[in-house]
């Protein structure tokens, strides 16, 4: 198993896309030292040809009729909206 | 009463309000609540009660109900107790919402909790921290602690929480009142801000099995909204528990010796003792049985639940609904920003983990191991069950602990959840009912795990207990 200190949280913040401060990448990385510290417990588990388990109750092929409904009404959909124009969301340019 | 005309739901509701205005302000478990429409749902209640004629109406007709606040009620808040949905209106009802609304309960407010559910304690919420009723020094657990202090505090009938990792029962146990995870797939999750998907359950708290069977009844079942909903007949659980009270079946109870070890807080190891002994007492076997894998639960479930996590909270990036950065520049500042400021820090290292557990490089070491983990925890219950019918320990390793004692280690707050996490990984049900006090008066709850989809054998076990004490009718003093 890796070790705690190989968490780079500069390249996992950006993954995650979250800005983190200077002060938060430093509380941060020592309490998931700690946590993975702990989590590497798991090493001592003889998972020798062991399955994985995804879900307690695996359901598959879930398969449903392709059956229109009446959905979200377009006010209904926008009224979340942090920004809006028209019947659209708005954001910042994307592309100039 | 209500069935009786004794009370009608207006003066049922208004009283309830009564209550809250009286003693929230000490508690904190609501985020909101609107009185005025909890008045109209409860006229609207007598109305269908006086054209359906005496024994015409259900158990939940013109009962209020709380909400946690991550349980969609269209056209109520849907905070998940964060900044990032602070100004959130639900377009729509949750499917256990329209369940209860057509069995006629009155939605009631919206209860606290820890941001997106993440946490013991309902520390982390960005609003405000809920209070323990019987000690308002201490916490109420969580994550569901809003849910639990509003039923211990007399301001829900009843009340839904959400349950990954112990967020119902945990807290149940903490303020001393009943409340139960269903198996995995029995209660649909649309409408629930999803949080763990595979390991998420919504269950209610009541102040007894048989209220809490009663709430059961009305939201479990299959959802097509819902494609790991299982396909299941829901049986009447109140006459399934009245029927095996009636048969006098003596159960096959399991104490697994890995849930009595270190850690355990002496008075909460004693007063659960003593509840196997009332199950003794009722003629039923106990046995000691193994879970051998128990002490892996923690690490697998923070591996499983964050790796989950940081895929479901990828959606709040500022553009469609939530909180947006007022500082962004371009697309990706809006993602950026818009997350470092809308999400508190325990949201913000469990997606730091779940990501670094699913990146590049540590998938197989972490989230693969954590996955097979997974399956021997899940074996580990199900070879016990082959000898017992359900297995008994305690909620909580220790009574409510006191605000502000485990906000700065994360680690030290996981570790509260020694005792509940392995029945979501396994996907089974489990019920917290209480079972006494310490000596200076802090709730102490008794677990009951159950086998899948077995709830109604569940609660009747849990009830037998329960019809042999009396802790249910203690009242916090606000």
């Amino acid at each position: 198993m890796p070790k705690p200190a190989d968490l780079d949280l500069d390249h996992v913040a950006n993954l995650a896309r979250i800005s983190l401060t200077d002060e938060e990448k430093a509380r941060f990385g020592a309490q998931l030292g700690d946590v993975l510290g702990y989590i590497a417990l798991l090493n001592e588990a003889d998972v020798e040809g062991v399955e994985p388990t995804a879900h307690a109750f695996p359901v598959v092929n879930v398969w449903a009729q392709d059956v229109p409904e009446p959905g979200l009404s377009v006010e209904d959909a926008l009224r979340n909206a942090p920004q809006r124009r028209d019947n659209m969301f708005a954001v910042p340019k994307v592309v100039d | 009463m209500l069935g009786r005309g004794e009370v009608s739901s207006v003066e049922l509701m208004a009283a309830v309000i009564a209550r809250t205005k009286e003693v929230d302000a000490r508690v904190r478990a609501f985020n909101s609540f609107d009185e005025a429409g909890a008045l109209a749902q409860a006229r609207a209640s007598d109305e269908r009660r006086a054209k359906a004629g005496p024994g015409g109406c259900g158990p939940l007709e013109g009962i209020p109900v709380g909400f946690k606040d991550v349980i969609s009620v269209a056209g109520q808040p849907l905070t998940a107790s964060s900044r990032m949905l602070a100004n959130f209106v639900s377009p729509y009802d949750a499917t256990v919402t329209a369940k209860l609304k057509a069995a006629g309960a009155i939605c009631w407010g919206r209860l606290n909790l820890d941001e997106f559910a993440m946490g013991s304690s309902t520390e982390n919420s960005a609003f405000q921290t809920t209070c323990n009723p019987w000690d308002l020094a201490r916490v109420p657990g969580g994550s569901s602690g809003g849910s639990a202090a509003a039923v211990a505090a007399g301001e829900a009938v009843v009340s839904l929480g959400s349950d990954t990792g112990g967020s119902i029962r945990q807290p149940a146990a903490l303020c001393s009142v009943v409340g139960m995870k269903p198996s995995y797939g029995r209660v649909s999750r649309y409408g629930l801000i999803a949080f763990a998907s595979s390991l998420d359950q919504i269950g209610p708290f009541a102040r007894t099995t048989q209220d809490a069977a009663t709430v059961l009844a009305a939201i479990a079942g299959h959802d097509p909204r819902d494609s790991t909903s299982v396909r299941l007949d829901v049986p009447d659980y109140n006459r399934g528990i009245a029927e095996l009270a009636r048969s006098g079946r003596k159960w096959r109870l399991g104490i697994p010796r890995e849930y009595f070890g270190e850690g355990l807080d002496p008075e909460v190891g004693a007063a659960v003792q003593a509840a196997i002994d009332e199950y003794r007492a009722l003629g039923c076997e106990v046995r000691e049985v193994s879970l051998p894998h128990t002490k892996y639960a923690v690490g697998a479930y923070y591996i499983i639940a964050t790796a989950e996590c940081s895929s479901n909270l990828a959606r709040y990036d500022g553009v469609r609904y939530g909180h947006r950065s007022r500082d962004a520049r371009d697309a990706l500042d809006i993602y950026f920003k818009s997350r470092a400021e809308g999400f508190g820090a325990e949201v913000k290292r469990r997606i730091i983990l779940g990501t670094y557990v699913l990146s590049s490089g540590y998938y197989d070491a972490y989230y693969l191991r954590a996955q097979k983990v997974r399956t021997l925890i899940r074996r580990d219950f199900l070879e016990a069950y082959r000898d017992v019918d359900a297995i008994v320990t305690p909620t909580s390793p220790t009574p409510a602990f006191l605000r502000g004692d485990k906000t700065s280690n994360p680690l030290a707050m996981y570790l509260n959840d020694i005792y509940t996490i392995g029945v979501n990984l396994a996907g089974l049900p489990g019920i917290s009912i209480p079972c006494g006090f310490t000596r200076s008066g802090l709730p102490i709850g008794l677990q009951v795990i159950g086998q899948p989809f077995k709830e109604t054998e569940l609660l009747a076990i849990a009830g037998a207990y329960e019809g042999r004490t009396d802790w249910r009718s203690r009242r916090p003093d606000l």
